[in-house]
């Protein structure tokens, strides 16, 4: 009977422990397996700890190439759709203009439409444009599928701020530049900073879309896919593990700098 | 840096107005606001006084008209380059600045080096030395309005633009910030013009008032010359409470002679801003707390000369200080009358048949052809 009390109390704090536990598996198993040392090409059983991935991260062909490829693509996806789409956020806010309405929601088109028929579609376009598939049309493909993702997110931040900020600052001698660089920007810092996260997230994680326009450049999914049909390296897992890391790190840098911010008032 | 504080001069504006589409905000309008003075724009929300605030601010374009400072024409300017600062409703902090860093925001946009010094005598003259690194959320409204207050005048405007600056606080905190704001008038000498829609601040701060009523300004004077001597019926019932009582003029020499209500009263010529032709009408007005009530039966007391209203308690209630009755008489149907809590008054209970009267000398006259419930129970909300 007490262990039924025990439980009926704390029935929410279990519940959210196991969805909590449904949510890290995946990761943890990622984490694990990356120090495994497999008998053979598939890295799928656990046979005995080792550090060999780690310390040898390219020593599988392509893959560090391929990771190189993801990242710089991913870096200039980001900067690309955070700068057109923090524009267009700050245009849909703050301007009245003809079709407004319209723009504001053929800007969720590209989220609404099935991943894989856009990646087809893409496909066609280059295709009848004669375009070189390759770094570039991957690229396009990128910001175009970021920018919807970027605007939402700037443009709930920007819907939020209070024009008078902008007044006040012209107001105290700031001309248009300083007023947008003093602070505009600042302000909206939080939400372009959101959509830049997400739309590398999105950018380095493709697989539908990059897989139909790359032509013969491979970028790190790609690399993944393609290896899995003949066995999966160990290293996968460790720049797996390593991406998450780093994500982890950042929100945590990120979280720690707020809450002093909060408590001594810098 | 240079001390723009003794280069000042009027405000001057001349025919401003602002049209949006079809509608006026504010109609071509003519004011000159003297150097060093507190200066209130009074009305309800949608009045036009904002707007006026804002194109001697810069922030709106006027649609004609032009306005001058000290002689010189500002009225292309933008805001950034005038020597005017404001204080914005709800402040307009910048959330990612601290308190040192809005107050300075305006000396190093114009490339002052060296603010330490002058943020400092700010925070003093505010009273917030002890928050300087704060950031605006962890202040209380009160603090907020003080910082907003310091970093306007840092930049030492030649006039200060405060826009319904009060209306965010509590009473109690009200009052104490309006005395605050007229300290730190007095003591920096710049001109303040200060939008609000609460009469008593105005009132209370302010030397001059211009009370505006859709797009214009009803009326302009001192505090209390406009209270005694309102010439429209809106600034009568807008500032304070007026009991209004439609009246047929008798006869006119000094004293003008009215019938009202199967009474006569009178009232001094001096103060009728009416024509006074015999036969004429009139809305005869005076103010509550200047009524005397007496019973009835006791109606022998008062002293002759005296106008009189006899009419019947409907209402009465008491606030402390003193007692707000309603009374109904064939003159008005609902004459206020306030009288403080001097001595214990027996029998003026609703129903009590009594007499109000008071000095002629006490009463106005205003045009009959006005809606004569212009500007009641005007809606307490910020514009």
């Amino acid at each position: 009977m007490p262990v039924l009390r025990l439980l009926r109390r704390n029935a929410v704090v279990i519940a959210g422990l196991l969805t909590l536990a449904y949510m890290i598996l995946p990761n943890i198993v990622v984490m694990v397996f990356s120090f495994n040392k497999p008998n053979g090409r598939f890295n799928y059983a656990w046979q005995r700890f080792s550090l060999d991935a780690w310390k040898d991260p390219c020593g599988v062909a392509d893959l560090c190439g391929s990771l190189s490829l993801s990242l710089r693509i991913a870096v200039w996806a980001t900067l690309g759709a955070t700068v057109l789409g923090t524009m267009i956020a700050f245009a849909l806010v703050r301007y009245r203009f003809r079709a407004r309405g319209a723009v504001n929601s053929l800007i969720f088109l590209p989220m609404a439409m099935p991943e894989v028929v856009m990646a087809a579609s893409l496909l066609t376009l280059f295709l009848n444009m004669g375009a070189q598939l390759g770094f570039w049309t991957v690229l396009i493909a990128h910001i175009m599928f970021c920018l919807s993702f970027v605007v939402t997110a700037v443009k709930a931040r920007v819907m939020s701020m209070d024009p008078r900020l902008e007044e006040a600052a012209r107001d105290l001698y700031a001309g248009p530049v300083q007023t947008f660089l003093r602070v505009t920007l600042p302000i909206a810092a939080p939400g372009i900073a959101a959509g830049a996260l997400l739309a590398f997230a999105l950018s380095f994680d493709d697989f539908i879309i990059t897989n139909f326009n790359a032509g013969s450049t491979v970028t790190f999914p790609m690399f993944v896919w393609g290896s899995a049909q003949r066995g999966t390296p160990v290293q996968i897992n460790v720049i797996g593990t390593a991406m998450f890391a780093i994500a982890v790190a950042v929100v945590l840098v990120g979280q720690l700098v707020a809450h002093r911010r909060k408590n001594t008032g810098k | 840096m240079t001390q723009q504080q003794t280069a000042g001069g009027d405000v001057r504006l001349t025919g401003i107005s602002k049209t949006y589409g079809s509608f006026t905000a504010v109609h071509p309008l003519d004011l000159t606001v003297p150097q060093g003075t507190f200066f209130a724009l009074l009305g309800a929300s949608g009045c036009g006084k904002t707007t006026t605030l804002r194109m001697i601010a810069g922030l709106e374009d006027a649609t004609t008209g032009t306005v001058s400072l000290g002689g010189s024409d500002i009225t292309d300017l933008p805001p950034y380059r005038r020597p005017v600062n404001t204080v914005f409703q709800s402040y307009a902090l910048f959330p990612h600045l601290d308190v040192t860093e809005n107050i300075a925001f305006g000396l190093r946009r114009r490339g002052v080096k060296s603010v330490k010094k002058q943020v400092g005598e700010m925070l003093d003259l505010v009273q917030l030395g002890d928050f300087a690194r704060r950031r605006p959320h962890q202040l209380s409204g009160g603090q907020q309005q003080r910082v907003a207050v310091a970093r306007a005048l840092i930049n030492h405007p030649q006039v200060l633009l405060l826009d319904e600056p009060l209306g965010a606080l509590d009473l109690k905190l009200r009052r104490q910030m309006q005395l605050e704001l007229k300290r730190i008038q007095t003591e920096v000498g710049i001109t303040f013009i200060h939008v609000t829609h609460d009469q008593e601040e105005a009132m209370t701060m302010a030397d001059t008032v211009a009370v505006m009523n859709g797009g214009r300004v009803e009326q302009l004077g001192a505090p209390a010359d406009l209270y005694e001597n309102p010439q429209t019926t809106f600034v009568a019932n807008f500032l304070g409470t007026s009991n209004l009582i439609e009246a047929e003029v008798v006869s006119a020499d000094t004293d003008v002679t009215v019938s009202a209500g199967g009474g006569t009263l009178r009232l001094p010529a001096g103060r009728c801003s009416a024509p006074t032709a015999r036969g004429g009408r009139l809305l005869l007005g005076v103010r509550p707390e200047k009524l005397s009530l007496t019973r009835a039966d006791e109606a022998g007391t008062i002293a002759a000369g005296r106008n009189r209203v006899t009419g019947r308690i409907v209402d009465s209630s008491f606030i402390g200080v003193s007692t707000q009755y309603v009374v109904e008489s064939p003159a008005g149907k609902a004459l206020q009358c306030y009288e403080q809590n001097v001595e214990h008054r027996t029998g003026l209970t609703p129903g009590a048949e009594v007499v109000l009267h008071w000095n002629p000398a006490h009463t106005f006259g205003l045009d009959a052809a006005q809606d004569i419930a212009a500007g009641v129970e005007s809606v307490e909300d910020p514009a």
